[in-house]
């Protein structure tokens, strides 16, 4: 790393903790975030915009629904499944639920390995986290030909309220493409590392920058992300 | 140039500093023990297991939504402050981060009066209530 010898060396500087920790970061007239690189810092804020962009999407939800006069679908019934026999309520939003922490969980562990530099680990583990995602997109696919077959449409459907498809579709819709990006920007990144470009420090396609293995844990925070939307999207949609 | 400044100083977990950062490994970035992340992530199937449960005992009114709310908050904690490493960032970024949704929380609070006010309309002249 030739661009250490800019900065000092080993040690960090004894910073201030707690909010004159904050009124100093921010007043320093430097970089607020101090040891938070560019890089993790725009994915941080970025993250906040999006989280502000399903807000929007769950608070017309709520109220769509606080405010018709007609009955709510119940979601327990619309997204239950007959398995062997058994009427199970909602179990496929529950097994994708496990499915997508599961994938946090894989995630969580390749930006251990990752700051490990542990090459083949990370990359298998990140795979591994794609393997989930796509599997997510999968049964959501399933959930959407299963309710369009039933007639649900984004300006009605057989059970009750109108605005329950617009609802569904959105949210869902959102979230799914998200996801979708999520697994490609794994796959991508998964390239890389397993390649061992954060190894000899290759410089990127399209920037010409060198990578580090940062960029597994960014990759992670917009990972954990989309399981934290469904984390709201499953409590306040499904279950409510 | 500032890359290298954040490879050296990435926080280290209070275990990690003493026994296995002096070892072979050069901890760059955040080090954790995986231990934390496999304590987490059961954690997070049991909250989730809870918050189907409600569902599958049919549970209703208040308990059902307190629980749901419950369970959610904690679930989302927990992938804010151990996944996403939010729990070792400076208070600088944390802050910046988490109060802005905030202000989601008082846009809820207008919409929650909005709505009830449409439905209000809705039913005095317009619907058979249900």
């Amino acid at each position: 790393m030739a661009e250490t010898v800019l900065t000092h060396s080993g040690q960090s500087p004894a910073r201030l903790e707690g909010w004159r920790g904050i009124a100093a970061d921010w007043a320093s007239d430097q970089r607020a975030f101090k040891n938070v690189s560019w890089g993790k810092a725009m994915m941080w804020i970025f993250l906040l915009s999006d989280t502000f962009i399903f807000s929007c999407f769950l608070l017309s939800y709520m109220t769509a629904r606080m405010s018709t006069t007609v009955p709510w679908p119940n979601p327990s019934e619309v997204f239950a499944l007959n398995i062997g026999g058994h009427h199970i309520p909602l179990i496929l939003i529950a097994i994708m639920t496990f499915v997508l922490i599961s994938s946090s969980g894989t995630m969580a562990m390749a930006v251990n390995f990752g700051y490990r530099k542990d090459r083949v680990r990370t990359a298998i583990l990140m795979l591994v986290t794609a393997a989930f995602g796509a599997t997510f997109v999968g049964m959501q696919a399933f959930e959407w030909t299963k309710l369009i077959m039933e007639g649900v449409r984004p300006w009605g459907n057989p059970w009750g309220a109108a605005q329950f498809g617009s609802s569904f579709f959105m949210i869902t819709g959102f979230h799914g493409t998200h996801v979708t990006i999520g697994v490609i920007f794994l796959i991508a990144i998964a390239r890389k590392v397993w390649r061992g470009d954060f190894d000899v420090e290759r410089r990127g396609f399209f920037t010409s920058r060198k990578g580090y293995y940062e960029i597994v844990e960014i990759t992670g925070l917009y990972w954990h992300f989309v399981d934290l939307v469904w984390v709201f999207i499953f409590a306040l949609f499904y279950l409510w | 140039m500032t890359n290298a400044a954040v490879h050296m100083e990435g926080q280290l977990h209070a275990p990690a500093h003493g026994a296995v950062a002096t070892a072979a490994v050069h901890a760059k970035g955040q080090q954790h023990p995986i231990k934390l992340y496999l304590v987490v992530w059961g954690w997070l199937f049991v909250l989730s297991t809870c918050s189907y449960l409600v569902d599958y005992f049919g549970l209703h009114g208040y308990l059902r939504w307190s629980l749901i709310l419950v369970f959610m908050v904690l679930k989302a904690g927990l992938i804010v402050a151990v996944f996403m490493h939010m729990a070792w960032e400076r208070l600088a970024l944390a802050y910046a981060i988490l109060l802005p949704p905030i202000a989601v929380m008082v846009f809820v609070t207008i919409m929650v009066l909005e709505s009830e006010y449409t439905h209000f309309l809705r039913v005095m002249f317009f619907a058979t209530p249900s």
